[in-house]
């Protein structure tokens, strides 16, 4: 197929960008998407152009790295998927592709369609584990868990980190992405200890990242690549607020 | 000459004996001493973490944006470990054995039995940080089989292992970096080793973002940089992941130790075309579930599901019943690409086999639950509904990732499946403390070549990241860096700093200068397919020799006709890659004298002149029970040296799985 992609083009973080218009052809159904960014970059270096640069690294939707902003939605036009697994199939001959990076003031644009997505890693920083050192542990057996909260937990934990909740977000809102370790970790009787610290901690350091505040318009779990569910902000909400009440006495 | 340190005493008292008597820091020595730990994946991230809990300075560089995204996240299948939870007769020495003979008696057995034992603590360990393992309704910890082995010891998360470990180790990670024990190199690439008085010092990095080379001091330097199957261009590993960081070390005296040994794991989505980036493995886990077999018939034109039982022909089951389908990978590589290779083949291109879920699906999981919920006589659509909840459940993420690529519901079809480059077991040579040739420059994780000979059982890599990075090390080094007390951070103005970001930079404007007409990408794609077809799933010597002459040709094309578009001083991932697949061609020449100097077949090497009657691959241990550790003296200019293995405890025997 051949395909119009209009794709937004920035040199560094400090000059303004603007959209380029390029040409594709005989892109096949059974590329990925990625792949069909390869072929137009390959057009490029031959023409001695500048390719376009974008975050990528394991193209098989669990990295985290590609976040690529097509046709108004994060990751594009698939449900649960990634850039990386969005393949060809998804669109037709003749159509125009608009791509854009992650918009969001937290995530500054370094080059074309690769964001600084630093501010994820520093709420981790900021509360995001459970403090113990290495040689500190019991017999895993000595923990059981409940199935049942053992795969709630999980499904929390599949978060790749991509960004893409603050990118479909009017707010800009990181709470998809920080409800979901605050769950993983509270889910589990080893998170139990820093429960009370851990959200109002984190929470801050969104807050001081630049991060919006959250209004439950959902737009977040529609795109989000991982289907990590709105539940977990409300499991958030209730950690802080419990948390709050208990540091105000 | 090659001293691999392994403690005296007997095999199971080695690492308690040495653990009892290696050299300690105090604590306010180790607040004195500077570690540069280069790479985030597990070997890396869990390094990094101990030794600032410890109290070391840690520095951490990853090319990534965040250290949660090195490669170990995309592992699927799982991790082992001697508990024996399943009381099915495992044990350290159970798993100890089945890695040296999964290896195919190339590997140390002191390092091995280490490996063995502290995989019990990995998953306390990992348990403790919240990584969320597989649970049954018990609550315990549930376990899977994976090939090479006749127990289920494995840890798994359901496809996502490798995530869930990793972000365990990314967490403790973040937790030290903002106790201000560890500082994180982001978007870092190191480019080369700093050498001082024979000692590793530092190393030249270059800012990924700003383009800009930066010199770093380290008291020692620790490699963490993952494998390098990407040499062969198509490969399940990440994009970026590359041999640079060890390939720099190799040239400044760390020998490499076994490079020709790569796996080429069976179960993997087939190439579709020349647009093909990478390739996505099944996991192996698939196969304790899933059935692999082709058509009797040459060229069936028949859909899979058209085909009646008896004319399917479950090769693996067939050759090796004792193991079936859960034959260790080289094993079930070889005899998937001997099927096709006789024209059995399925799919459009002939080059795939099948790997089917529907009798276990109905069989096992169906069935189990049908009983489980008190269904009688359950008809065959309820037993896959009931048998699809479960499977979906185990292995989901993979399922939905076959259908994402191919656009085939595997619930219903069988997957197609062929083998792919995807470990690579050698790396570089290191002693018992996991140090390399070059003093206080160490390499963990699949960097090194250490424990699984010339074929990894399936889940032991994540295993070993983390038996380097939690457990090893932290004891290994302090042995080093007892001595190094005394020395003070050596500022980076030392002409060896100098020197070195100067042949880091003239290595950069001559790749920028050449200004010719093909893309690096498609230099890289000729070098996987010499590779692939004469260094690949077999090899001969004709073939070798052949393919060392490309290489060399390659190279001259290289580095006269590369075009690397943008500038130095400027965030350019084209030049990153130029980087590194100039050291890839490098590489893929000593792969291929490795193989050459190799004449025998064994484990994931197979030399088409050394196989058994059958067809299995014939080692000669009278002539080859050694390490090649090889010494680059400088251009296409290598020295072999060895290290004889001695087998004390463990006979080597033919590997027999039938
Ligand atoms: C698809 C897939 C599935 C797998 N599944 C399993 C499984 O189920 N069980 C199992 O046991 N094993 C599995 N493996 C193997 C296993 O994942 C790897 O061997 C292991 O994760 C390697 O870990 P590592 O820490 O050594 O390196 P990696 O995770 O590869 O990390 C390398 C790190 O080094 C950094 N780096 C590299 N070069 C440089 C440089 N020059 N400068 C700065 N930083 C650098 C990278 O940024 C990265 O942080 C799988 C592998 C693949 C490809
Ligand atoms: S919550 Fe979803 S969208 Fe947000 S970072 Fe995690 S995986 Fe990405
Ligand atoms: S490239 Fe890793 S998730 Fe897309």
């Amino acid at each position: 197929m051949n395909l119009t992609l209009k794709v937004w083009k920035q040199k560094n973080k400090d000059v303004r960008g603007s959209f380029e218009t390029y040409q594709v052809s005989n892109i096949s159904s059974e590329m990925s998407f990625l792949e069909m960014f390869d072929v137009l970059n390959e057009q490029l270096v031959h023409e001695g152009k500048e390719p376009i640069a974008f975050d990528h690294d394991c193209r098989e939707g669990i990295c985290g790295m590609c976040s690529m902003y097509i046709n108004g939605r994060p990751h594009g036009p698939w449900h649960g998927t990634t850039t990386c697994q969005l393949h060809m199939r998804a669109f037709k001959d003749g159509d125009t592709i608009v791509v854009e990076p992650w918009r969001a003031n937290s995530f500054p644009v370094l080059k074309d369609l690769i964001v600084d997505r630093g501010a994820f890693d520093r709420i981790i920083q900021a509360g995001g584990f459970i403090s113990v050192n290495t040689g500190n542990a019991q017999d895993g057996n000595n923990i059981p868990i409940e199935k049942e909260k053992a795969d709630q937990a999980f499904a929390a934990a599949a978060c790749i980190g991509c960004g893409a909740c603050v990118a479909a977000c009017k707010n800009s809102s990181a709470m998809l992405f920080l409800s979901a370790k605050v769950s993983h970790l509270a889910l589990l009787p080893q998170g139990a200890p820093e429960r009370k610290t851990r959200a109002l901690k984190m929470i801050a350091q969104m807050d001081k990242e630049g991060f919006g505040a959250c209004t439950n318009t959902g737009a977040c779990e529609a795109v989000c690549p991982k289907e990590i569910s709105l539940d977990n902000i409300a499991r958030l909400n209730k950690e802080y607020l419990g948390a709050a009440a208990t540091i105000d006495k | 000459m090659l001293d691999s340190k392994i403690p005296p005493g007997k095999l199971e008292e080695k690492w308690n004996d040495y653990k009892g008597h290696v050299k300690l820091v105090n604590p306010a020595n180790k607040r004195k001493l500077e570690v540069i730990v280069v790479g985030t994946g597990l070997a890396g991230a869990s390094a990094a973490a101990s030794l600032g809990e410890m109290g070391y300075r840690v520095k951490a560089y990853c090319f990534q944006d965040s250290p949660r995204r090195a490669h170990s996240i995309a592992a699927q299948g799982g991790i082992n470990a001697a508990k024996n939870y399943q009381n099915d007769g495992d044990s350290v020495f159970r798993l100890f054995y089945d890695t040296v003979k999964g290896g195919d008696y190339r590997s140390r057995e002191a390092n091995v039995h280490r490996l063995a034992e502290v995989s019990v603590n990995i998953i306390d360990q990992c348990v403790a940080q919240g990584v969320p393992f597989a649970r049954e309704y018990g609550g315990l910890l549930n376990n899977r089989s994976f090939g090479g082995t006749q127990v289920k010891r494995t840890f798994y998360a359901a496809g996502q292992t490798g995530q869930q470990l990793l972000i365990g180790a990314y967490q403790a990670l973040e937790r030290q970096v903002a106790l201000g024990n560890v500082t994180m190199y982001s978007r870092h690439e190191m480019l080369d080793i700093v050498k001082i008085d024979g000692k590793a010092r530092g190393i030249i990095c270059r800012n990924l973002i700003t383009g800009g080379l930066e010199r770093h001091f380290g008291h020692a330097v620790l490699l963490c940089s993952g494998g390098y199957g990407n040499v062969f261009y198509l490969s399940t590993n990440a994009m970026g992941s590359n041999v640079t960081a060890a390939w720099k070390a190799h040239k400044k005296g760390a020998y490499f130790g076994n490079p020709c040994f790569t796996q080429i794991h069976p179960t993997c989505i087939p190439v579709t075309g020349d647009h093909q980036s990478k390739l996505t493995l099944m996991s192996e886990s698939l196969r304790n579930d899933g059935r692999i077999w082709v058509p009797k018939k040459k060229d069936d034109p028949r859909k899979a599901n058209d085909i009646p039982e008896d004319e399917r022909d479950y090769y693996l089951e067939r050759r090796y019943p004792a193991f079936g389908n859960l034959v260790p990978r080289d094993v079930a590589s070889r005899a998937a690409k001997e099927r096709c290779d006789a024209g059995y083949g399925v799919g459009t291109t002939k080059q795939a086999v099948y790997l089917d879920f529907k009798y276990n699906l109905i069989n096992k999981y169906g069935r189990t639950e049908a009983g489980k919920q008190g269904i009688e006589n359950p008809d065959q659509e309820t037993l896959i509904r009931l048998g699809k909840e479960v499977v979906k459940e185990e292995y989901g993420n993979l399922f939905d990732m076959y259908e994402k690529i191919t656009g085939e519901n595997p619930y219903e079809v069988p997957m197609r499946i062929y083998p792919a480059v995807h470990y690579t077991m050698g790396g570089l040579w290191v002693d018992y403390e996991l140090m390399t040739s070059v003093t206080g420059l160490y390499a963990l994780g699949e960097c090194n070549f250490s424990d699984h000979g010339a074929n990894r059982l399936g889940a032991s890599a994540l295993m070993q990241g983390l038996a380097d990075g939690y457990f090893v090390i932290p004891y290994t080094l302090g042995n080093y860096l007892a001595d190094e007390i005394g020395t003070k951070p050596i500022p980076t103005t030392h002409e060896a700093f100098v020197e070195a970001e100067k042949a880091v930079a003239d290595r950069i404007n001559k790749l920028m200068s050449i200004k010719g007409k093909q893309s690096v990408e498609s230099l890289h794609k000729r070098l996987g397919k010499i590779m692939w077809e004469k260094c690949g799933m077999a090899r001969n010597e004709k073939g070798l020799k052949e393919a060392i002459e490309e290489i060399r040709a390659l190279k001259k094309e290289f580095w006269s006709d590369v075009r690397i578009p943008g500038e130095i001083n400027e965030m350019n991932p084209e030049l990153d890659k130029a980087n590194r697949v100039a050291d890839f061609i490098e590489l893929g020449e000593l792969m291929c004298l490795d193989a050459l100097n190799r004449a025998e077949s064994c484990g994931g090497h197979f030399r088409e002149e050394s196989q058994t009657e059958e067809g299995e691959a014939l080692r000669h241990d009278d002539r080859f029970m050694y390490v090649s550790a090889w010494e680059y003296k400088g251009d296409s200019d290598w020295n072999l040296n060895k290290e004889e293995l001695n087998y004390d405890v463990i006979k080597p025997t033919q590997r027999n799985y039938k």
